[in-house]
């Protein structure tokens, strides 16, 4: 009996946060604008290569055979170019592809790593939880950028490694989270009779337990694609990034080391708005998400 | 009480053991030959094995580990390969200058991130709220770096207010403390990235005090007092405020750590002499010495000022006692 109102309950929940978070995007102006704008970030994306115009590296010459060193924004370049006459257009959008993939990919990895030691810790509690906190604790205490740059200096400087970086400092913050969610929930009764019922542990974690944090992880999943997205453009921005991968880090990198990020202002400019609307139109889905797992933020 | 803070500061050594422990050996896996930068590569190999044996890069990694461990205890952390000074020497020099531009940069962030907080929780569900929402999830997006770079463009090239970079004027005296840092050369300087690092920092506290506050003006006792027939700023301040304040205080702690990585990205950008560049460029130079300590200082700061936070939550809040904390 008690197992299938729990079962019922469960299907309930996952149902309604649904729900609830497409009425939130309905409702509130601020998320429609989110979901727009992110659907054209992916577009951008996935279609980064025919997109471009331009090839990043490539260098543009105008009628009298001469570099187009350090144009403005115009017609043929929108963005402008840089000192080299390399287009800068053409370099934002195939940087969203690295953007995002990197903010995609590390996200995922922290929040599966996250979510599985916050359930297990919150779930067994004791010793298990102790010892797993501690851990945490010893993951707080090491400064993130710093880190960063550290591990992005001993391994060669690639997109992957940078994810993982960004991973194994990320995930302390989702089990810090979950396991004090896990803490409560499973204290409730249909937990008692799922054991009682003689469902196993790992039964009762993913099954029973899971579902009701699914709506915090995926909430802390969007606010980890933003983190993953800034790590990776201020570990290029630093000149510890990949070279051979374009991304929006690093073209500010290059503008900033040459000395031209004072004067070329639409080389700073493109890949830094390009960065804060994808953050911000994240921001403003994950809002919508954040009405769903805390009530009380609800409008009135 | 005292029992409590002793077991933080011995958990807190240890933790700094195991710190130091992994960035020892983190450093010793990188690739690049720390040599290379020391000794020029046409010395003859047995003056180079002499150069090597001086900075004890001709032991086992084993016996280099203890050295170091051992060193860490006495607080010696050698000498810098490219300075050639002793590290804790350097770390002396750049401390200020970090802590003076972080301090400064989250007493304004606080300063207006309570305030606004508050501000926008009053006034929820107004079309000045959303634009509130919009301005500081602008700035909570924007990369601390980047915001910087505009501003010099803005407010440096452009209009010519503030100096771009250092903090102080090439050729004024830097000899006394007095003389780097207590005149208006070194504020002009410090203007600039204090307000851009508040900028990053102040959406924390800010959407902190405001959910805070949303909590605490659904209480009955702010609705008893606005039924007393108080001045709804009265209200605002005298009553919601106040209360809605300790989560701010408590959040600090753990955002302290974020705090640290903005700051180095703040000294990049605005060629701010303190330990956050100085890392950088340590590392970028393969300077073992002066980068492990850098990161040791840097994360010991972190641990500390997480104690500061907690003791300061429990002097706050009555309702929390050490023995709660232990828990």
């Amino acid at each position: 009996m008690m197992e299938k109102v729990s079962r019922v309950k469960r299907n309930v929940n996952t149902q309604s946060v649904f729900h609830q978070f497409l009425k939130n995007i309905r409702r509130d102006k601020l998320a429609m604008v989110g979901v727009i704008l992110l659907v054209f970030f992916v577009f951008v994306a996935i279609f980064a290569n025919s997109l471009a115009p331009h090839g990043a590296r490539d260098r543009h010459y105008n009628e009298a055979r001469k570099i187009r060193r350090l144009e403005p924004p115009s017609l043929a370049h929108p963005f402008g170019t840089t000192d080299v006459g390399r287009d800068i257009f053409s370099q934002v959008i195939l940087g969203t592809k690295t953007a995002l993939t990197v903010g995609v990919l590390a996200a995922i990895l922290v929040t599966a790593v996250g979510s599985v030691v916050g359930i297990v810790a919150g779930y067994y509690g004791g010793v298990v939880d102790v010892i797993i906190m501690r851990v945490v604790d010893f993951f707080y205490a090491i400064p993130f950028i710093p880190f960063v740059i550290v591990l992005a200096a001993v391994t060669k400087p690639s997109m992957w490694n940078i994810i993982l970086a960004v991973s194994m400092l990320s995930w302390r913050t989702v089990a810090r989270l979950v396991r004090s969610q896990v803490l409560s929930i499973s204290k409730r009764p249909y937990i008692k009779a799922g054991r009682v019922a003689g469902a196993s542990d790992l039964r009762l974690m993913f099954k029973y337990i899971l579902p009701n944090v699914v709506p915090l992880i995926l909430l802390e999943m969007a606010f980890m694609v933003n983190w993953a997205i800034t790590a990776e453009a201020s570990i290029a921005f630093l000149g510890f990034g990949d070279p051979n991968v374009p991304s929006w880090g690093q073209i500010l990198h290059i503008a900033s080391s040459t000395g031209n990020a004072r004067v070329a202002w639409w080389w700073v400019l493109a890949p830094g708005m390009a960065i804060v609307l994808l953050l911000m139109s994240i921001f403003f889905v994950a809002r919508a998400l954040e009405e769903v797992v805390d009530p009380r933020l609800r409008r009135r | 009480m005292f029992g409590y803070v002793l077991k933080r500061l011995l958990i807190m050594v240890l933790m700094i053991v195991l710190v130091s422990t992994m960035i020892f050996f983190l450093f010793r896996v990188m690739p690049g030959d720390p040599t290379a930068f020391l000794v020029d590569p046409s010395i003859t190999p047995e003056a180079r094995a002499q150069m090597l044996s001086r900075y004890g890069l001709d032991k086992g990694l084993w016996d280099q580990y203890l050295i170091f461990m051992k060193d860490l205890a006495r607080l010696e952390f050698g000498s810098s390969y490219f300075y050639n000074r002793p590290v804790l020497q350097i770390i002396g020099e750049k401390l200020p200058a970090t802590l003076i531009l972080m301090f400064s940069a989250m007493a304004l962030a606080y300063l207006i991130g309570v305030l606004f907080g508050a501000w926008m929780a009053w006034r929820r569900g107004s079309r000045l709220e959303t634009g509130g929402i919009v301005f500081v999830l602008f700035f909570r997006s924007a990369p601390t770096f980047w915001v910087g770079l505009m501003a010099i463009i803005l407010f440096s090239a452009g209009l010519g207010w503030f100096p771009a970079q250092g903090m102080r004027t090439v050729g004024t005296p830097s000899g006394s403390f007095a003389q780097m840092f207590l005149n208006w050369d070194f504020l002009h300087h410090l203007i600039l990235p204090s307000i851009v690092a508040a900028l990053y920092f102040m959406a924390t506290p800010l959407l902190v005090m405001r959910n805070s506050m949303l909590e605490v003006l659904s209480e009955d006792y702010v609705e008893m007092a606005h039924a007393k027939g108080i001045k709804p700023r009265k209200v605002l301040f005298r009553h919601a405020a106040r209360n809605a304040l300790l989560p701010v205080v408590t959040s600090g702690a753990l955002f302290i750590g974020s705090a640290i990585g903005g700051q180095v990205l703040i000294e990049v950008v605005f060629s701010w002499p303190g330990l956050g560049r100085e890392i950088v460029t340590a590392v970028t130079r393969r300077d073992y010495p002066l980068a492990q300590a850098c990161f040791i200082i840097i994360s010991t700061t972190v641990m500390v000022m997480n104690l500061v936070a907690d003791l300061l939550y429990a002097a706050l809040d009555p309702r929390i006692s050490y023995k709660a904390l232990k828990g």
